[in-house]
């Protein structure tokens, strides 16, 4: 995108008007945790489901002064993310890293990233489908009222389905959690393994839905529990295998298929995590 | 050994050069002028126009030139556009009986004031390929070209033509659907679509709402999915005035002259001592009469609940349709599929290796 071609546009591309709407949604979003504010949606150059909705939140609080990091599956350099953060640098000129401690506005898909978050951040999710309970009941209407009764049995009766066929709860991302002992919330589609970072996070985390026209958020230090049961406890992803670059054993791994004969390596898919850790140990 | 997918800057800019290169195609063919779109394409125009939800054919043209003539893709350039543009407020809403009338005919009478116009229409032609068009077709459209007695015969009579669900309405044969306010709609760029929705706001998402979708959903009311027995009471097409009331003048002044299909039709009636026919409506920029039609079908079943007749098919949904029905919402969210998806993926082959894995050492302490 060049210069000439975003002349003519409000900083951070949204109208102020606009930018008004979505933070007092955000603010409502804050004051309850957890639970869907609707919002006014507006059509980006962006397609719908590439990341409107946690654009128009970071187009929303984004300043002058912040420093904001892209990142999609864990990495900065993925085309999307590429595409996102250029978007921000021309709107917004905005200074930009993707260095996890030297940001003040993260954005991402499907990954909270390894470094843990401190006061101050911002860490903006990008939401497909916003409703936990919408593959158990596909209407709006009907949902909206489960939340307001929290009538949240279907979500318990299908993970107990889950344990009953196949001896565990079988999801493996987008795995729903309650926030501060109220909402039953879609913690987008982040594997499980990051979801007890969630929980008393300190960083504020925001969540944007552009085509489903939703905001919901996470306080800092808020509780954010992922559902289980007594006899069959919430436990996250493991591998036997460590970091093909960084050697790290704490960190969530990509697979690498390497050839056609069943060769394969593993990688962290957070990449500024394992540039760090390969940046210490040659430090050693 | 590892191959990151490093350098996506690069690969983006590249590929944004190819497209650039694919776009123009064959420099040795003249380049497309946006007049020649608007012209000789102007049902493409105006499709865009309408699902892009704004009337401007220059820009519209340059969105489906930008596109490579892809329409969806011309929809979502044009519509990213008009967030951006300020509000000065509504018009006055447009009075299509004072529409300047080039098409209109209706399927309920054999004759009504004003009579049928034909007007520029694909009906009737037979679809051969017309190889005149292949190769100078300048000869062949000024042969074709109306005698202007044609042309004026039109302009003439069809200044003031009072619809046909308006002559019925005098009867109290059919609904009212006067309003003595003009009340301000609902308006869905802003709001977002709560349910169950207003008719307002159903209208605007159905003249918004992709023609396909709108014309299957129409079409599934014809085959059984909740029919509403309609008849096209009418069809008609021309310019009509727009008109605005800037707050320091107080009184309206004419801003501009747009072109708009409408179709009303007549259905299932209630009641039966005081039975009436019931309604739907469709509205569309530019020509677009398939819209409008499969529009006025669907307006009609959503008003299934409020009617009180039995739900039965999709199309009489609300929450189905109006939130399946825009192209720009759908294609987006299908082709984000695209979009790298390893550590979700990466998630799920852990599940199912485990799941096997444990399915496995089950057996094993079977054997033994």
């Amino acid at each position: 995108m060049n210069a000439e071609a975003m002349s003519g546009y409000n900083y951070a591309y949204l109208d102020e008007q606009t930018k008004g709407m979505i933070r007092r949604a955000i603010l409502k979003a804050v004051a309850i945790p957890g639970y869907q504010v609707p919002f006014g949606s507006r059509e980006m150059p962006l397609p719908y489901g590439w990341g409107t909705g946690g654009i128009q939140i970071t187009a929303g609080i984004i300043g002058p002064d912040d420093v904001l990091k892209v990142i999609d599956q864990g990495a900065d350099d993925t085309t999307n993310a590429v595409s996102i953060r250029s978007f921000f640098a021309s709107t917004a000129q905005v200074a930009t890293t993707t260095v996890t401690q030297e940001a003040t506005v993260i954005q991402t898909r499907h990954r909270i990233p390894e470094t843990p978050l401190k006061s101050g951040q911002i860490l903006v999710y990008q939401v497909p489908i916003p409703e936990p309970l919408r593959f158990m009941e596909p209407s709006e209407a009907e949902t909206r009222t489960m939340h307001a009764l929290e009538e949240y049995g279907v979500m318990h009766v299908r993970l107990y389905e889950d344990i009953a066929v196949h001896g565990r709860i079988a999801t493996s991302y987008d795995y729903p959690v309650k926030v501060e002992d109220r909402y039953i919330m879609c913690p987008s589609p982040i594997p499980k393994f990051d979801n007890p970072k969630m929980d008393d996070c300190p960083a504020l985390q925001l969540f944007g839905a552009g085509r489903e026209k939703r905001i919901y958020a996470i306080p800092p230090h808020t509780r954010v529990k992922s559902l289980d049961f007594e006899d069959h406890p919430f436990e996250i992803q493991s591998w036997e295998e460590a970091c093909a670059i960084c050697g790290s054993r704490q960190s969530f791994l990509d697979e690498i298929i390497t050839d056609d004969q069943g060769g394969r390596m593993f990688v962290c898919s957070d990449s500024d995590y394992c540039a760090r850790c390969v940046r210490e140990q040659e430090g050693k | 050994m590892y191959v990151a997918v490093k350098g996506g800057e690069k690969a983006i800019a590249a590929a944004h050069r190819l497209l650039a290169r694919e776009r123009r195609g064959d420099e040795s063919v003249p380049e497309i002028s946006l007049e020649q779109i608007r012209r000789q394409l102007s049902l493409s125009v105006d499709r865009v126009m309408s699902e892009g939800s704004l009337y401007d054919p220059h820009l519209a043209a340059l969105a489906v030139k930008q596109a490579r003539g892809d329409l969806m893709e011309a929809i979502f350039l044009l519509r990213a556009y008009r967030t951006t543009l300020p509000r000065f407020g509504y018009a006055l809403s447009v009075d299509t009986s004072r529409m300047h009338i080039r098409r209109r005919i209706s399927a309920t009478f054999k004759d009504v004031p004003g009579g049928q116009v034909l007007g520029p229409t694909f009906d009737y032609t037979h679809r051969l390929l017309d190889w005149g068009l292949a190769g100078s077709q300048e000869r062949e459209s000024q042969t074709n070209a109306p005698a202007p007695e044609e042309i004026e015969a039109v302009d003439a009579t069809h200044d003031f033509m009072p619809r046909v669900l308006d002559v019925l309405g005098r009867e109290g044969i059919i609904e009212s659907e006067t309003c003595e306010t003009d009340p301000e709609p609902d308006d869905l760029t802003r709001e977002p679509l709560t349910l169950p929705a207003g008719r307002s706001m159903r209208l605007q998402n159905l003249a918004r709402a992709d023609e396909g979708f709108l014309l299957a959903m129409g079409y599934s009311t014809q085959r059984g999915f909740g029919n509403s027995h309609p008849f096209v009471g009418e069809v008609r097409m021309g310019e009509v005035e727009i008109e605005f009331v800037p707050e320091e003048l107080g009184f309206p002044v004419t801003i501009g002259e747009i072109t708009l299909t409408e179709c009303e039709t007549v259905n299932q009636f209630i009641g039966s001592g005081d039975a009436r026919f019931t309604r739907g409506y469709g509205l569309t920029f530019g020509q677009g009469e398939r819209k409008a039609m499969s529009m006025a079908l669907v307006d009609r079943s959503l008003r299934a609940g409020e009617l009180g007749e039995e739900m039965r098919g999709p199309a009489q949904d609300g929450e189905f349709v109006l939130y399946h029905s825009d192209n720009v919402e759908a294609s987006g969210f299908v082709q984000h599929l695209k979009l790298p998806h390893y550590v979700d993926f990466q998630s799920e082959l852990a599940l199912v290796r485990g799941l096997r894995k444990d399915a496995a050492g089950k057996e094993e302490d079977h054997e033994r």
